[in-house]
């Protein structure tokens, strides 16, 4: 059966010439990201601003948002935003906090109520008042901030400092990509979106840890090298896994905003930006970063120290190699018999060589 | 590679057994779950995955005690405990009784009367907040030179009581809401002052809110006569008719007497709804003398500080029940009668979160998350099998059994299902393969590298693992934290995800080397497959 391969077999992209161009183009990415969270700012919705949304199905089967919008002005709840959606009976009407604390609130909504509710079926209520939304904003920065600090210190622990620091800079990247992204389309900004970031996070350290990985495996293999080819050559090696699981994850997603429904939709498409930048920071931001930082080869003897364990793996590999060639495979191609040994045996040298 | 230790296979079949097994009774109809119930023993009920509550309908509201008005409250049972010592000791004060925003203050001139009152103020400490041992004082007495007694009301003497206030209203509050003959309502406290109330599947959510809004205070007092002392008068808003009335402040019966309160019609007159209610001995006793001694008066009753009505008292009432009547609804007088039998909460709440899904939503809710979920997952697995043959039969298997772990770590867990949950469910679906495609390549490129099938197999499982668990820690921080910080529905996607991460872990890697295992053993492969 012929197998289908999206990614193109034992690439020699020069990855690391991008980064003249990269680190210019990310740093005014960057910074346009900032200037819209500023001047534009974002589209944050009840969970963060406070206020109300209320989802209506019209009984007679077709909403009527302009007889909605003059309705809801006529109740003096200050900017009322009235949206259709999907099917042509919904309609969600959102308008912002009422003066007067928590118990104008729940007026607010019994005033739509009595003007509405003969028409129109109330679906889906909510109402965040002042301090929770002020609370809301709060753990929802908390937790993004604390996030960052908890991989890192992970980070830092499993690899170089050269790493870690690569990594915070490609999620940082990542994550002013993904605010400005919510401030040029405009998308709400809610609860799920912060989970949308964390998850971005997550999937960002996620690429940035398979080509680190990479990177520090081939650091201890071929000392000789440059960095920057020794780099190339590992985000070349990662790459066909790289686009593999970036495309699985963005069929999920691209399921999600089709079918997944009105309230996760923020949520689906942020992710699906996520997915893009985190996979594009990892190979263009975090790896020229270890040039830069000066990751030399050398510091290879210090990773090696440093990661025991692995080279126990490593070594467990090999050995069983050795063993299990003999009894269990069948006869073994003349090619793959000549190959191997050659291999092997640079492979150990590189792990046996003195610091 | 190949040796794979029989207890190891054996674990791995057990877990996905059970695994079904603990899924398959939330995948029947409610239909065929109540049939499976039946038939087995009472001990063994299988568990269900429990719906959130924007996946099947209900409210969810946050109530915050009314800090002003609890301490508006203290400050005035402040006022009468100082005005009761000063009483006792008779001592003389210049200038009445003044009140602070957290307390009260007076000036007693002569220091010998200072000396005999301080202690005692002092030990309304103890009274106020009833054995709060070794903690931060609730009061503060201070005593300037000049005669200047202040009793305040700490901030942990409100923390402490606005605590209790929660307490005491999660009682009242469950008693009211299961009196809506809802399934299943949970209600917990929430930090200090709040109290989280989650009923699940209500098709009228404005009742709950109408019930949960209101204090409840109930009070009879006397209409005051025209030439009453104005200390002793309390103005107070009608509800039937515009303008105040002047009420007695001393209070004939309290709510807490009554023992029981029914809706029900008036029988004599119109025929309009009414609350019948009971008395207990107290109540009755303290109802009927008063009302023996003011014959041809006026008495108003009182809820929540609003004049339900002020009927005239024509003959002595010593039966110990009565009637209210105010032009309700019938619904109106079915909420007043739950609460009146509920009881007074403690303190005002104020709603200051309601998120409330009707159940059509939810269901609409449930369709789209199956709907996304069933093709995200066909069309990544018909992506791995065009992409890695037989290895992608593999991943697809294990990926089979990975969504078949999540769900039973959310059966077992107790853990809710939410939309976002489904997002997190779908999107690990994407992530649960990237273990198998990490190893896959990893297999791929060693025996490019010119390794055996057998040390490509074995190298690309060892070497690949390192890295999957790296970079699947990461993802699990994340989830950690979102669990931590997160409410709701946002909880139910930080489960999924950090579940969905767990068992990556087993069946991306152990099972699908356990199968390839199989598979070599078998199929003595000359070329690798992908």
């Amino acid at each position: 059966m012929k197998l289908l391969r999206l990614a193109p077999e034992n690439t020699k992209f020069p990855f690391m010439r991008f980064r003249r161009v990269s680190y210019p183009f990310s740093a005014v990415l960057s910074l346009i990201a900032v200037a819209l969270f500023v001047f534009k700012g974002m589209n944050f919705g009840i969970d963060f601003a406070g206020g109300t949304v209320i989802e209506l199905r019209a009984k007679s089967g077709a909403a009527e948002v302009g007889t909605l919008r003059t309705l809801g002005e006529g109740l003096q709840l200050g900017d009322i935003e009235v949206q259709a959606f999907g099917n042509p009976a919904d309609a969600t009407l959102r308008f912002g906090l009422q003066p007067g604390g928590d118990v104008a609130q729940q007026a607010a909504v019994e005033r739509v109520r009595g003007a509405v509710g003969g028409y129109y079926d109330l679906r889906r209520v909510e109402v965040v008042g002042p301090r929770v939304s002020n609370e809301l904003v709060q753990s929802g920065t908390l937790g993004v901030v604390l996030s960052i600090i908890a991989v890192l210190t992970y980070l830092w622990f499993r690899f170089e400092w050269q790493f870690a620091i690569g990594a915070v800079i490609a999620t940082m990247h990542d994550l002013l990509l993904t605010v400005g992204f919510f401030s040029i389309t405009q998308l709400e900004f809610n609860t799920t979106s912060i989970a949308a970031i964390l998850t971005i996070v997550g999937y960002s350290l996620n690429e940035t840890v398979v080509v680190l990985d990479r990177i520090r495996e081939n650091m201890r293999k071929y000392k000789k090298l440059p960095t920057a080819q020794m780099v190339d050559m590992s985000i070349n090696a990662v790459l066909p896994r790289t686009i593999m699981t970036a495309t699985t994850v963005m069929l999920a997603l691209f399921a999600l905003v089709a079918f997944g429904g009105q309230v996760i939709r923020s949520f689906s498409v942020a992710m699906i930006w996520g997915i893009f930048v985190a996979t594009y920071s990892s190979i263009f931001i975090c790896s020229p970063m270890l040039i830069y930082l000066g990751l030399r080869n050398e510091d290879a003897d210090k990773a090696a120290q440093k990661h025991e364990t692995e080279r126990k793996a490593d070594a467990a590999v090999s050995a069983r190699e050795d063993v299990a060639e003999a009894p269990l495979s069948a006869p073994p191609k003349s090619a793959e018999k000549a190959s191997a040994p050659s291999r092997k045996a640079s492979g150990k040298r590189a792990k046996t060589r003195p610091a | 590679m190949l040796r794979f230790s029989t207890w190891k296979f054996l674990a791995i079949v057990a877990m996905t057994v059970a695994a079904v097994l603990v899924v398959a009774p939330s995948m029947l109809s409610p239909s065929h779950y109540e049939e499976l119930k039946s038939r087995l023993p009472a001990w063994l009920t299988p568990p269900t995955i429990v719906l959130g509550l924007d996946l099947q309908g209900g409210s969810h509201v946050t109530l915050e005690v009314d800090q002003a008005d609890l301490i508006s409250t203290q400050v005035k049972n402040l006022r009468d405990d100082v005005r009761r010592i000063l009483r006792e000791e008779k001592v003389a004060i210049s200038g009445g009784i003044g009140t602070t925003t957290r307390g009260v203050q007076v000036r007693v001139a002569d220091p010998a009367d200072r000396e005999k009152v301080l202690p005692k103020l002092r030990q309304l400490r103890n009274s106020f907040s009833g054995a709060l041992m070794g903690g931060p004082s609730p009061l503060d007495v201070e005593a300037s030179p000049d005669g200047l007694i202040r009793v305040t009301v700490t901030d942990a003497g409100i923390t402490d009581k606005s605590r209790k206030a929660v307490e005491q209203s999660i009682e009242v509050i469950r008693r009211r809401v299961d009196a809506l003959g809802t399934r299943e309502p949970s209600i917990q406290r929430q930090g200090d002052d709040r109290v989280l109330v989650q009923v699940p599947g209500l098709q009228d959510p404005e009742t709950l809110k109408e019930i949960l809004g209101k204090t409840a205070k109930l009070e009879f007092r006397l209409v005051a006569d025209p030439g009453q002392n104005p200390s002793e008068v309390e103005e107070l808003d009608q509800v039937e008719q515009e303008g105040k009335l002047g009420v007695e402040k001393q209070v004939m019966v309290k709510g807490e007497d009554l023992t029981d309160a029914q809706p029900g019609f008036d029988q004599q007159r119109s025929g309009e709804p009414v609350v019948n209610f009971r008395f207990n001995i107290r109540g009755a006793q303290a109802f009927g003398e008063v009302t023996s001694k003011n014959v041809g008066r006026l008495f108003a009753i009182i809820l929540d500080n609003k004049i339900i009505s002020a009927p005239r008292i024509l003959t002595p009432i010593t039966g110990g029940s009565g009637q209210i009547s105010g032009r309700f609804t019938v619904e109106q007088a079915n909420n007043l009668a739950i609460l009146l039998r509920a009881g007074a909460l403690p303190a005002k709440l104020n709603i200051v979160e309601e998120r409330t899904v009707g159940p059509g939503l939810g269901q609409d809710s449930i369709d789209a998350g199956k709907r996304a979920a069933y093709v995200g997952a066909g069309l990544v697995v018909v992506y791995m099998l065009v992409t890695y043959g037989v290895f992608g039969v593999f991943a697809n298997l294990a990926l089979f059994v990975h969504i078949a772990f999540i769900f039973a770590g959310l059966v077992l867990l107790g853990s809710t299902l939410t939309l976002p949950g489904i997002a997190g469910i779908v999107l690990t679906i994407g992530m649960a393969v990237d273990s198998n495609v990490l190893i896959y390549e990893r297999i791929r490129e060693e025996n490019h590298a010119g390794r055996s099938i057998l040390a490509s197999l074995d190298a690309g499982f060892t070497r690949a693992f390192a890295t999957i668990v790296d970079s699947n820690v990461t993802m699990f921080v994340a989830a950690a934290i979102l669990y931590f910080l997160g409410s709701g529905p946002v909880r139910g996607f930080a489960v999924s995800l950090a579940l969905g991460i767990l068992t990556t872990i087993v069946t991306a890697v152990t099972m699908t080397r356990m199968m390839i295992a199989v598979w070599y053993h078998y199929a003595r492969p000359t070329k690798l497959p992908i």
